[in-house]
């Protein structure tokens, strides 16, 4: 009797990479839930424009370069890669702005490069980076968050309904009631005018941990995060590192002088401080590949990140200091080789 | 040396195993047509001793060992040689020289054995009375435990470890033995013992195997030997591994350019132990062992005791025949198995298993994504290797970038396989990586022969030209009447 | 020369001129490649068939003349693309094929005495560039096969014709370690 032949093992897991990249999606609920409840729908209309975007975008690049679309069409990568997009774009950008942004993410930070596995960058970051550089008013354009301005969140849907589609209608003036400075960008502004510390913490884009709206959104990305954790599809030293590399800067110049600088507390629950650790740091295609390595690579990240807020251009720096650390991945991989059972300690 | 004893990483499997341990080891009966490989198992093959038409009876040596490496091959029944010629069989190279024996039906052992009085044989003696009865370790990898036992003999105090974790799904022949024949594993470890002049000896069984271990600790305790001791392991995949299994149980790590015995361990396997056991007894060399066969495409799983060259056939055939469409037939567990492609392959010191896998044993065929540098392989591989950097390096042929990332050390587990979500085969790929590297490394070494060769060469000729010349100067000068 | 503040700026810079000069010429000194190790590498890339289809009469012979320029580095049939691509990369040259000129790329073969029709002349033996002919005068001789490396050499001199080329015996499949 004759049998088949195959190579060995003979018997898999069966785990998929759209297994990895649905979980992810799935722990990315609560903080677009948690978005659209402070700062308004414009989350849901990000979404709403990247995920076609990218899904057509990624069958185009597929189409072009010759490869079968349908499996990385369902990976559910790209979806992601559009998601952590509109989630990190403020929800007022017009549409053409994220059609734009999610499309170089596609084309240039993702299949330039040669698709799934092999972007030296994190695609999305990519898009944001350039529409942050290129588009810089309407990048840091949010809304007040719900509760800290006499606005209804319906008035607030219509607002965003409008801007979505129109863009900035009525000249800069006419929105300043309802959007304004991030907690980041009014710690920047008022430390650059000399103001004390007190005196910023008191403004309404502060809440009592981080920023007024973005604790809110920061603690649902940390309890997605934790999903991940749990469910095993991301490990700790990324997250943990990228914190810690936020944290300790932070702790250390608060404790030394704190009316130039923020609590630790106040950087981890302020921008894209969560979403940026467990989320967009932890893609592993562009990130180091040992674990020692990865925990280099997220230090590098949270301490970059810090660096940027405390003496940067920007008010935030995740993107940037996620797309640096990128850079320095294949460097942090030559270093980081772990020893090899029955090799010397290296 | 490192001191590691935490086992590193490794997997949790479904062991598979209940099937086949529900009853006794029992004989499967002697085949009609024996096929005896020359080759038992670890790729080197000894030369036939007999020729088509000689009588040979159990126990009749038919292939001799021409060197350390290879293992002696004896008739497993009595009867007359068929043929000697090119059959299939399990080996990697998926064929080899077999000696066909017909049985006569009357099982007539060789003339002359008897017991060896295995505690008055010096040590040297004994290990030749190992090598000749042609023992090779049962574990899979069949190596000549001869060898081993040699190897180990030259060095002072050595650490003797009897693997009875038998860590990959499926396989439990081990298990059984130790259920069954705990004292002979004990007393083969005695032996050995003496044979290497090792000074302890610890038996590791994995801890999901009570009833093994019951057994083990009532035939230790009835041999009331101190140098033997019983060692718990946790139930990991490839907790079984050589190195990593000596790693775990004495805390030494054995450095990747040399073998255990160089460090003072050695490392033999149960069956093989009840092997040199039984040969001690009886003086019968290597003629059976046993042999789980298994799997839902099996009638009745069991674990059998075979004559070496028994078509796997005649096995699947004493356990219920098959049933319900099987595909796959594995040789060995189903992480590192090899699948048969044919059930007349027969049975050689390195199978230790047979697995007649339906699709409900199998994984669906593989849907291969790119890598997406994850990193779940690198959690899990127990040689602490990085699979996606080594599977770049594959894809490039990088020949140096495959040294850095320790091709060499891989042990072709499986684990990375198993773990990954883009379904790559990453041991496929290094192991065809791992043969290119072995024929690259060959193709070296022959040509720095061949260049040392050479510049000899060069160096005898200019010297017979030098030594010519000289000569017919010399010749001149004394035909001219003297030096000038 | 009125602004003071450039005096800095130039003791910076004729410090970091003085510093790194030095540093350049130590580096000359004491870290120069050994005398002549280019033959020695070349070597080391050619498959040591000496087979002289390259027109050199060995190997070390032929890496010689690449090294004094004299040789191109498509010569080696034998090595094929793989070797030209190796050479290319230490010489820092522009990678190329194989020039047809000198031959073609085949595998491995060891050559075979037929040992029925040897006579025993010894005329082969110092024909072989790696000795691996063994035989006497007036007793047959045969080819080890491990140590051939297929150069043919040894071919025209015979002069019975009993010595071809055949493809070597199946190497040993290498081992692997494997779990238990």
């Amino acid at each position: 009797m004759r049998f088949e032949t195959a190579a060995a093992p003979h018997v898999i897991a069966g785990y998929t990479v759209p297994r990895v990249m649905y979980q992810v999606l799935l722990a990315l609920l609560p903080v677009t839930l948690v978005q659209v409840f402070v700062h308004g729908p414009g989350a849901l209309l990000q979404l709403a424009v990247g995920v076609p975007t990218a899904l057509a975008c990624e069958a185009l690049a597929l189409r072009l370069r010759g490869r079968a679309a349908r499996p990385f069409l369902r990976d559910g990568s790209v979806i992601v890669t559009a998601a952590l997009l509109a989630l990190a774009v403020p929800p007022l950008l017009p549409w053409w702005l994220m059609l734009l942004g999610t499309a170089i993410a596609v084309l240039l930070g993702k299949h330039a490069y040669g698709g799934l596995g092999y972007n030296p960058f994190n695609p999305a970051m990519v898009g944001y980076a350039v529409l942050l550089v290129s588009f810089p008013l309407e990048m840091t354009r949010w809304p007040v968050p719900l509760g800290t301005a006499a606005i209804e969140w319906s008035e607030l849907a219509r607002l965003t309904w409008q801007s979505f589609i129109h863009g900035p209608v009525g000249g800069p003036g006419a929105w300043d009631a309802y959007t304004g400075a991030t907690a980041l960008d009014a710690l920047r502004t008022g430390l650059g005018q000399r103001y004390t510390m007190e005196e910023i913490l008191a403004q309404q884009a502060f809440g009592s941990l981080g920023g007024a709206g973005s604790q809110w959104i920061n603690a649902a990305a940390l309890a997605g995060g934790a999903y991940l954790l749990a469910r095993g599809i991301v490990r700790w030293h990324i997250p943990a590192s990228v914190l810690a590399g936020i944290a300790l800067p932070a702790a250390t110049m608060h404790a030394l002088d704190p009316g130039a600088h923020a609590a630790a507390s106040f950087q981890l629950f302020s921008g894209a401080t969560m979403l940026g650790a467990f989320f967009i740091a932890t893609d592993p295609v562009s990130a180091a590949t040992s674990d020692r390595g990865r925990l280099f690579y997220g230090a590098g990240i949270g301490s970059i990140t810090w660096l940027i807020r405390t003496w940067g251009g920007y008010p935030d720096g995740v993107a940037f200091a996620v797309l640096l650390m990128n850079l320095a991945a294949p460097l942090i991989d030559r270093y980081t080789v772990p020893r090899i059972h029955g090799h010397a300690g290296r | 040396m490192f001191d590691r004893r935490e086992f590193p990483s490794g997997l949790q499997l479904v062991p598979h195993k209940a099937a086949a341990l529900e009853r006794a080891i029992f004989e499967a009966p002697a085949p009609t047509l024996a096929t005896v490989a020359l080759e038992q198992g670890n790729g080197r093959e000894a030369r036939p001793t007999v020729s088509a038409g000689d009588r040979v009876r159990v126990g009749t040596l038919i292939g001799r060992a021409m060197d350390e490496g290879t293992v002696a091959v004896h008739a497993s029944i009595a009867g007359i040689v068929r043929a000697i010629e090119v059959r299939e069989t399990a080996s990697r190279a998926g064929q080899g020289l077999c000696i066909v024996i017909e049985n006569d039906g009357s099982d007539q052992n060789e003339p002359g054995l008897e017991m060896v009085e295995w505690d008055s044989l010096s040590p040297e003696m004994l290990v030749d009375r190992i090598r000749a009865a042609g023992i090779a370790g049962l574990g899979g990898a069949a190596f000549p435990t001869a060898a081993k036992l040699a190897a180990a003999s030259r060095r002072p105090a050595t650490h003797l470890v009897l693997n009875g974790a038998e860590c990959e799904p499926w396989i439990c022949c081990d298990d059984a033995l130790m259920r069954e024949r705990a004292a002979d594993v004990v007393l083969g470890g005695q032996v050995m013992l003496r044979a290497s002049g090792a000074a302890r000896c610890t038996i590791a069984v994995e801890d999901d195997k009570p009833e093994a271990i019951a057994a083990l600790e009532s035939a230790l305790a009835a041999a009331a030997d101190p140098r033997l001791e019983l060692r718990l392991l946790g139930a990991t995949y490839p907790a079984g591994a050589e190195r990593q299994l000596l790693a775990v149980v004495t805390g030494t790590e054995i450095p990747h350019d040399a073998y255990p015995t160089d460090v003072g361990l050695l490392c033999q396997n149960v069956g093989t132990a009840a092997a040199v056991a039984s040969l001690v007894r009886t003086g019968m060399p290597a003629t059976r062992r046993v042999v789980t066969v298994t799997g839902s495409g099996v009638g009745r799983p069991g674990n059998v005791e075979a004559r070496y060259g028994t078509p796997i056939a005649d096995l699947v055939a004493a356990c219920g025949g098959y049933r319900s469409d099987p595909r796959r037939l594995i040789a060995g567990g189903s992480m590192t198995g090899r699948a048969l492609p044919c059930d007349a392959v027969p049975v050689t010191q390195a199978v230790n298993c047979i697995i007649a896998a339906t699709a409900e044993d199998l994984s669906p065929p593989r849907r291969e994504m790119p890598c997406i540098r994850c990193g779940d392989c690198a959690g899990v591989c127990p040689a602490g290797l990085l699979p996606q950097s080594l599977l770049r390096a594959a894809g490039a042929d990088d020949a140096e970038l495959l040294e850095t990332f320790g091709l060499a050390d891989c042990i072709e587990c499986g684990c990375c396989d198993y773990v990954c979500p883009s379904q790559i085969p990453l041991t496929a790929r290094f192991r065809s990586a791992r043969a290119a590297r072995a024929l690259r490394l060959d193709e070296q070494r022959r040509a720095a022969e061949a260049r040392e060769r050479y510049a000899r060469h060069e160096r005898r000729l200019a010297e017979a030209a030098a030594a010519e010349r000289e000569a017919f100067e010399a010749a001149r000068r004394r035909a001219r009447g003297g030096p000038e | 020369m009125s602004d003071p503040s450039l005096v800095p700026a130039m003791l910076v810079a004729a410090g970091l001129a003085v510093t790194v000069g030095s540093a350049l010429g130590w580096a000359a000194v004491r870290l120069r490649p050994n005398a002549d190790p280019l033959v020695e590498r070349i070597d080391a890339l050619l498959p040591q068939t000496q087979c002289g289809q390259c027109r050199h009469p060995g190997c070390r012979p032929y890496a010689e003349a690449v090294a004094r320029g004299d040789a191109e580095i498509d010569q080696c049939p034998p090595g094929g693309d793989a070797t030209v691509r190796a050479l290319a990369e230490l010489l820092g040259r522009e990678p190329r094929s194989l020039d047809p000129a000198f031959g073609v790329t085949a595998p491995r073969q060891v050559a075979v005495i037929d040992e029925a029709r040897c006579i025993g002349c010894a005329l082969c033996l110092p024909a072989c560039p790696v000795d691996a002919i063994v035989g006497a005068p007036r007793f047959v001789h045969t080819v080890i096969e491990q140590q051939c490396t297929g150069c043919a050499l040894c071919l025209p001199p015979c002069p019975v014709d009993c010595i071809e080329l055949r493809a070597p015996r199946a190497a040993e499949p290498p081992g692997g370690r494997r779990a238990a």
